[in-house]
């Protein structure tokens, strides 16, 4: 599996780059998906790096489950959570304590790389401690516009807003602050006349 | 504050933007309609001008233009606001912009305003008397502590037009403070902490043009004490200001139900005028967004801008119609405006009568 290629360039969405090792006293990696395979070519690159590690991984939510490979990784610590919001108190925590040389890994889907760049952004981390690769899912985290609800993994569009159950489309117009795009109403001017959806982010 | 015991003077209209809105220009306010066509064509371009004081009578006269829809437009804004508090927000390192601000419109409305607004200063102490909107306020200038809001949301509460607060780091802008309620179809919420290329992402074509690395290289070097300004333009059916992405299924539907008999009275040129303001201490670049709008039937009484209308929009892109949301009604407005324009040719420039 090899990194994903964005389908557009557009200008209010990141470029991602490798996940390569950096100098660090420690070195903080959060992943999902297929992310855990660029986990493991970062450790298996830098090996001296595992006696500073510490892995927050979650399955992706197409089904890739690599728990057990990045368990044995050999991290000094490995923690597999659910879901990011399972794991946001622990991401937020070890930021928030970070000291001089914590350097941050993401890799995985846009939407997990958003999330960390948010919190790392908020935690007041400097923007070059953060490492980003992505691979996998092209899924995309949604805000709906209009009950601003976020819908995780949406790989639809047009799709039903996990909120408020309007009918989205998904503009290319992406909130790093927010971590994710722009959903509004495809059928406001004609309710019920909905497009139907196409899978465009797989 | 109180909004209560408004209109005392009859020059302010006492009207409404939404409901059965009974906003409507006077015939002064007709004539002086900004009305954004230089020519017979539009595309996009850096169209900025340096924001000086032009015609007496026009929107240019006076530095921030005070108009007869002021009090019920900001009767307007404080029941959108009331509605969504969302529609003003500024990040904490904002407020020394949000002074900054304060202290512009106060000198300004002020000075070409006199028998409206007042201003006295005693060191930090400062008195503001706004007549039209019955505020009399002593407060002390740079503490948040005398002002029942802060500085920002405080006095663009009592001016027309949205206004954002972009800060200026990295080589970017970043929009991190707005009082957005008249908007054409953007989400502050969304935007905010955004650069300048980030949030102008959803606009067709202007980013290949190259327009807005050009724009932003020249807001960049914007100095204090030379502001500029410039035009943008959409189309609005009623005289709605709150056309919020939020509310989009509340308003949206009423793009379905114009018909060539209402469309004369119901489609309105919407027009922003734009101005670009480096603030003295915080080094921020001020933007406030002025909405006029005008009816269809009011337009044609110009009859240069009946035959330019008319052009423009026969010539625009689809693409650009269908961002500005009104490639559905294009038929019918071009069908409307049509019977206006006898091919004579238009002169030059924006004046109606030139
Ligand atoms: C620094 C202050 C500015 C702010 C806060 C601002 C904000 C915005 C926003 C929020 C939009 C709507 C984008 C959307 O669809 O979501 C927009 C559209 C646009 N902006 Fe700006 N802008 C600024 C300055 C400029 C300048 C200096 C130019 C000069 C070329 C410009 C050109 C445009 C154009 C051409 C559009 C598309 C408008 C349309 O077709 O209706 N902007 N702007």
């Amino acid at each position: 599996m090899s990194q994903t290629q964005a389908d557009d360039v557009m200008k209010s969405r990141p470029l991602y780059g490798r996940l390569v090792p950096k100098q660090g006293s420690y070195h903080f990696i959060v992943a999902d998906g297929e992310g855990g395979e660029a986990v493991a070519s970062l450790l298996n690159a830098a090996p001296d790096m595992k006696p500073r590690a510490h892995i927050i991984y979650i399955p992706g939510a197409n089904g890739t489950d690599l728990t057990g490979m990045v368990s044995g990784l050999g991290a000094r610590v490995f923690h597999p959570a659910p879901s990011y919001a399972s794991a946001s108190q622990r991401i937020n925590k070890v930021l928030g304590d970070a000291h001089m040389g914590l350097q941050l890994y993401a890799a995985g889907t846009e939407g997990l790389i958003g999330q960390v760049q948010r919190d790392a952004m908020a935690a007041g981390l400097p923007h070059d401690a953060l490492t980003t690769e992505q691979r996998g899912s092209l899924a995309r985290r949604v805000q709906c516009v209009h009950c601003k609800g976020i819908t995780e993994n949406v790989t639809l569009d047009p799709f039903v807003c996990a909120h408020c159950g309007l009918n989205l489309f998904v503009r290319d117009h992406y909130s790093r602050r927010l971590a994710a795009f722009q959903g509004v109403c495809i059928d406001a001017e004609d309710p019920g006349e909905v497009p139907p959806s196409e899978e465009r982010f797989k | 504050m109180s909004l209560d015991a408004p209109f005392k003077d009859p020059f302010f209209r006492d009207e409404s933007f939404f409901g059965d809105y009974s906003y409507r220009n006077s015939p002064h306010a007709v004539k002086r309609f900004p009305f954004p066509f230089p020519e017979d064509d539009y595309m996009y371009s850096v169209n900025m001008e340096p924001h000086v004081k032009g015609r007496p009578g026009s929107v240019f006269e006076h530095y921030f233009d005070v108009d007869e829809h002021y009090v019920s437009e900001m009767r307007d804004r404080a029941r959108v606001l009331e509605q969504d508090p969302l529609r003003c927000q500024s990040l904490p390192h904002m407020t020394l912009a949000g002074w900054d601000l304060l202290e512009l419109i106060m000198e300004k409305f002020a000075e070409d305003y006199p028998h409206w607004f007042s201003l006295t200063k005693d060191g930090n102490r400062w008195h503001w008397i706004n007549r039209p909107l019955g505020i009399d306020q002593k407060f002390t200038f740079l503490d948040e502590s005398t002002l029942p809001y802060g500085p920002f949301e405080y006095i663009t509460r009592q001016a027309q037009g949205d206004f954002t607060l972009q800060d200026q780091r990295e080589d970017n802008l970043w929009i991190e403070a707005g009082m957005v309620t008249s908007q054409a179809d953007w989400s502050l919420d969304f935007d905010i902490g955004m650069n300048f290329h980030e949030w102008h992402a959803p606009v067709p074509l202007a980013h290949q043009m190259g327009i807005f690395d050009r724009a932003l290289k020249f807001l960049l070097a914007l100095q204090y004490g030379a502001p500029v300004r410039r035009f943008n333009w959409t189309m609005t059916v009623d005289p709605l200001l709150d056309t919020s992405p939020e509310n989009y299924p509340k308003w949206g539907p009423s793009k379905t139900t114009m018909t060539p008999e209402t469309i004369g009275q119901r489609q309105h040129l919407r027009v922003e005028l734009q101005t670009l303001i480096r603030l003295p201490r915080s080094n921020a670049i001020c933007f406030p967004i002025r909405c006029y709008l005008i009816s269809l039937d009011d337009l044609v009484t110009q009859p240069k801008w009946a035959r330019r209308f008319h052009r423009v929009i026969r010539g625009l892109p689809d693409e650009l119609a269908t961002y500005k949301g009104f490639i559905r009604n294009k038929p019918m407005i071009l069908e409307y405006l049509a019977r206006f324009d006898d091919g004579a040719p238009t002169s030059p420039g924006w004046w109606p009568e030139d």
